[in-house]
């Protein structure tokens, strides 16, 4: 960048390139896998492939018609208008949270594979502030935002308090944390407090309106803001604050830290007590962000969906810094977005979607794998390191 | 007080009754709790009213045992008595070290008993024996399966937390495969070939390209929840009729033994799944504890350096491990189609994969051991649906989180530290 870069500055510049180069390569073969994927599962497109050798034309455009129309349908559901822009920022907003969640815990060694549960514990308090209270409009969203934190940074924090005490490994715990906080919500459901009046199956009363996250253009609301405002509470919460030191040194050598006078039990009791803070607010964000159709999802059961497991797989794209979870938040929120107008325009499920996010991942979790199918990027890694190719 | 103190002074004479601090840790929690069970329990007793009913037989069953009662009052009183005095037993380090592991079977059954006594108490409708019993076998059949696949996986070194995803794909194949074919032996064959894929996707991103192995599971478990989700958007549901009718496994009664009252059908008229099931918690146990192979597998699994150095090749054994607990996976997935309605619906293992690996930790990596949890796992499933259309006191949906709580305890090491294999997740590289 400037006259003064170092040597290891350099070295630095080149792996952050190899690192981007990777996740691209990432993304177009999982492009590629989803088109083969899509044109196989085709029994019309892959029944003209009998005419590959006679008539070629008629395969292969049918297999381009097919693949080019469901992800030019998918580009533009997510990147398309100002409103796609603004549903995939909707779509993004819980990733970002949630992603934030499980990252803040990759920094600190811990696998927090709870933030599904996390996030249910999260909407399910914001929901009952949100429907059960009468407070003025302001204060009604701080105090469900606020009940949310709380919630999800009990439910983490009483796995940290476990993983600390008594070693329990915290990959279990969450797993089984989830289905507890998926069994409580079930039973709500079916209490007065929480059923709506006059309903047989579980769903809660929507949230009043002075509640709900204000919209600010098309699907696009305060929460996507608050989202932002969380990656950079983290990421000065990681990289400025003595906490956030413990953290990461805690994350790099247990022992070491443990040596260097730092507590690791309390440590890691704080990291997931804030990682649930942050996948709560992702359940915050359902519970009283505004849908696609403008007023928040009641609770139900399916209310956060599987945003705690995507969330695992926007914290290993961003490689769980807060800006990276930020840029990985909205790729996975436009394919949400893109997937919902693939499906209805191109006729393609929305489940590709879901192949796409998991084969991304695979990807950039295998780096050695993309340089094995790119000889693109295995050549230049031969130039910088042996000069001969 | 006292006692413990008699107890501590009893350890520092007797060297060979000597109680680590880990184990007086877990010996007093587990008392702990069965004593706060029992206190419980005690409670329950007296808000107890009437008797109840309990059926051995079911409605169709040919053979018709008798409905028995039990007085609800004096039957959860006595149970809650038990487990007080099991508790206090352990609390007080009375019990004999030898006796202990009968002592806490007793207690728990009579958990279970009081429980279900209190919970049927005073509603008209007798609790089913029979149908208990069939339903555990059946929730249960898949999560054997599916722990013995990450029995062997695990004892290799490789963390398997794409259970789910490998029941997933194979449950999917399963139904597919068996639809068009119209042949359970093929359905079979290809939901094996599915569980093994799946395994082998597995093996090569962990073994071979060292990605993190916890966050390939769940990776894995995405992916096969897309991939299967997006053929069947695509292509199976449009042409559901010639894609999603597979034939459904007919039982196979075992001459004889399939006529005794009440166990005979539950256990001896079965399908071919159930049977190899069973067979294979021997199987894998025998493989494991009793051959060469075993021996390598659990040598990669605990000391990878050591073994390698011996000559063993880490990567293949383990590469071995992971394919051979693909196949189980797959066997358990097909249950959920083949072996139920023959249908394919989206995510239908819902989190089985899951309770089969919380399985795998409750039984401490050991193939009879994990399988005696699936077992548990699957009555208490059982339990919880079956109190539910007795419209209990109790809500179900507390019963059904059960194994998860009780997993949590176990994993918390209240129970007794749950240890696993020394080098499970570890990548090997030379």
């Amino acid at each position: 960048m400037t006259e003064l870069t170092t040597p290891a500055t350099k070295r630095r510049a080149t792996f952050q390139w190899r690192g981007i180069a990777i996740t691209v390569a990432a993304f177009v073969l999982a492009l590629l896998v989803g088109a083969i994927l899509m044109i196989v599962s085709d029994p019309e497109v892959a029944g003209q492939f009998a005419y590959l050798f006679t008539a070629p034309a008629l395969p292969l455009g049918a297999a381009w018609a097919k693949v080019s129309s469901a992800y030019a349908a998918l580009a533009v559901g997510a990147l398309g208008s100002p409103a796609a822009l603004a549903a995939t920022t909707r779509e993004a907003a819980p990733l970002i949270c949630a992603g934030l969640g499980v990252g803040l815990g990759f920094r600190a060694g811990l696998f927090n594979i709870g933030a599904q549960g996390q996030a249910i514990v999260g909407a399910i308090l914001a929901a009952w502030v949100g429907f059960a209270l009468q407070l003025p409009p302001v204060l009604h969203v701080i105090v469900a935002l606020l009940a949310g934190l709380l919630g999800g940074a009990l439910w983490g924090g009483i796995v940290g308090y476990l993983k600390a005490k008594t070693g329990a490994h915290e990959v279990i715990v969450t797993i089984m944390f989830n289905y507890i906080a998926v069994g409580i919500l079930a039973w709500l459901l079916t209490t007065p407090a929480f059923l709506r009046p006059g309903r047989q199956d579980p769903i809660s009363p929507e949230v009043h309106p002075t509640s709900t996250f204000p919209g600010i253009f098309g699907q696009l609301h305060v929460g996507f803001l608050v989202a932002l405002l969380a990656a950079f509470g983290t990421w000065w919460l990681i990289e400025r604050s003595t906490i956030g030191f413990t953290i990461r040194a805690v994350g790099a050598n247990p022992n070491a830290a443990g040596t260097a006078g730092m507590d690791v039990a309390r440590t890691t009791i704080i990291t997931m007590a804030i990682a649930g803070m942050l996948a709560g607010l992702a359940g915050v964000q359902v519970a009283i962000g505004p849908a696609a159709n403008g007023v928040p999802t009641p609770l139900s059961q399916g209310i956060v969906g599987s945003v705690g497991f995507d969330a695992i797989t926007v914290a290993l794209l961003g490689r769980s810094r807060p800006l990276g979870i930020v840029f990985a938040g909205l790729l996975f929120g436009g394919l949400h977005a893109g997937g919902l107008s693939m499906q209805s325009i191109a006729g393609t499920p929305l489940t590709l979607s879901m192949v796409l996010q998991a084969l991304i991942v695979l990807f950039v979790a295998a780096p050695g794998l993309v340089r094995t199918l790119v000889p693109f990027l295995r050549e230049r890694r031969a130039v910088v390191a042996g000069g001969q190719a | 007080m006292s006692t413990a103190t008699i107890a501590l002074r009893d350890e520092v004479i007797r060297l060979d009754q000597t109680e680590s601090r880990e184990a007086r840790r877990a010996r007093l929690s587990s008392g702990g709790l069965m004593a706060g069970i029992g206190l419980v329990l005690l409670v329950l007793a007296f808000r107890t009213k009437g008797e109840a009913r309990y059926a051995l037989s079911g409605y169709f069953d040919a053979v018709q045992l008798p409905t028995f009662s039990l007085p609800g009052l004096p039957t959860v009183l006595v149970c809650g008595l038990i487990t007080l005095a099991v508790g206090a037993g352990f609390l007080g380090g009375r019990l004999n070290p030898r006796l202990r592991a009968g002592a806490a079977t007793l207690a728990g059954i009579a958990v279970m008993l009081g429980l279900v006594t209190w919970a049927a108490s005073g509603v008209g409708l007798p609790f089913q024996i029979s149908n208990q019993l069939a339903g555990t076998i059946a929730l249960a059949t898949p999560l054997v399966l599916g722990t013995l696949g990450g029995v062997l996986c695990e004892n290799s070194g490789v963390v398997n937390v794409a259970i789910e995803g490998q029941f997933l794909v194979a449950a999917f194949t399963a139904a597919t495969v068996g639809s068009v074919t119209k042949s359970i032996p093929m359905a079979l064959v290809a939901a094996v070939i599915a569980g093994v894929l799946m395994a082998a996707m597995l093996a090569v991103f962990a073994i071979r390209y060292i990605v993190d192995q916890v966050v390939l599971g769940v990776v894995l478990n995405l992916f096969a929840s897309g991939l299967t989700g997006f053929i069947f958007d695509q292509l199976v549901q449009p042409n559901s009729s010639q894609l999603n009718s597979a034939p459904i496994m007919q039982a196979i009664p075992i001459p004889l033994l399939s006529s005794i009252p009440l166990l005979g059908p539950v256990l001896f008229n079965q399908t071919i799944l159930v049977y190899l099931a069973i067979l294979s918690v021997f199987l894998v146990a025998f493989l494991l504890y009793r051959t060469r192979w075993g021996l390598r597998v659990r040598s990669v699994g605990e000391h990878p350096e050591a073994a390698d150095t011996v000559g063993i090749s880490v990567r293949a054994v383990r590469w071995q491990a992971v394919l051979l607990g693909g196949v189980f996976a797959g066997l358990g997935g097909a249950f959920f189609t083949i072996g139920s309605t023959g249908a394919f619906n989206k995510d239908i293992t819902v989190g089985n994969g899951f309770i089969a690996l919380a399985a795998l930790i409750m039984g401490r990596w050991h193939p009879v051991r994990a399988a005696l949890m699936a077992v548990f796992f699957g009555f208490v499933t059982q339990l919880a649906t079956q109190l539910q259309s007795l419209s209990t006191p109790m809500p179900s949906q507390f019963l059904l989180m059960l194994p998860y709580i009780a997993t949590v305890i176990a994993v918390a090491g209240l129970i007794g530290r749950s240890r696993g294999p020394a080098a499970d997740g570890v990548p090997y590289t030379k």
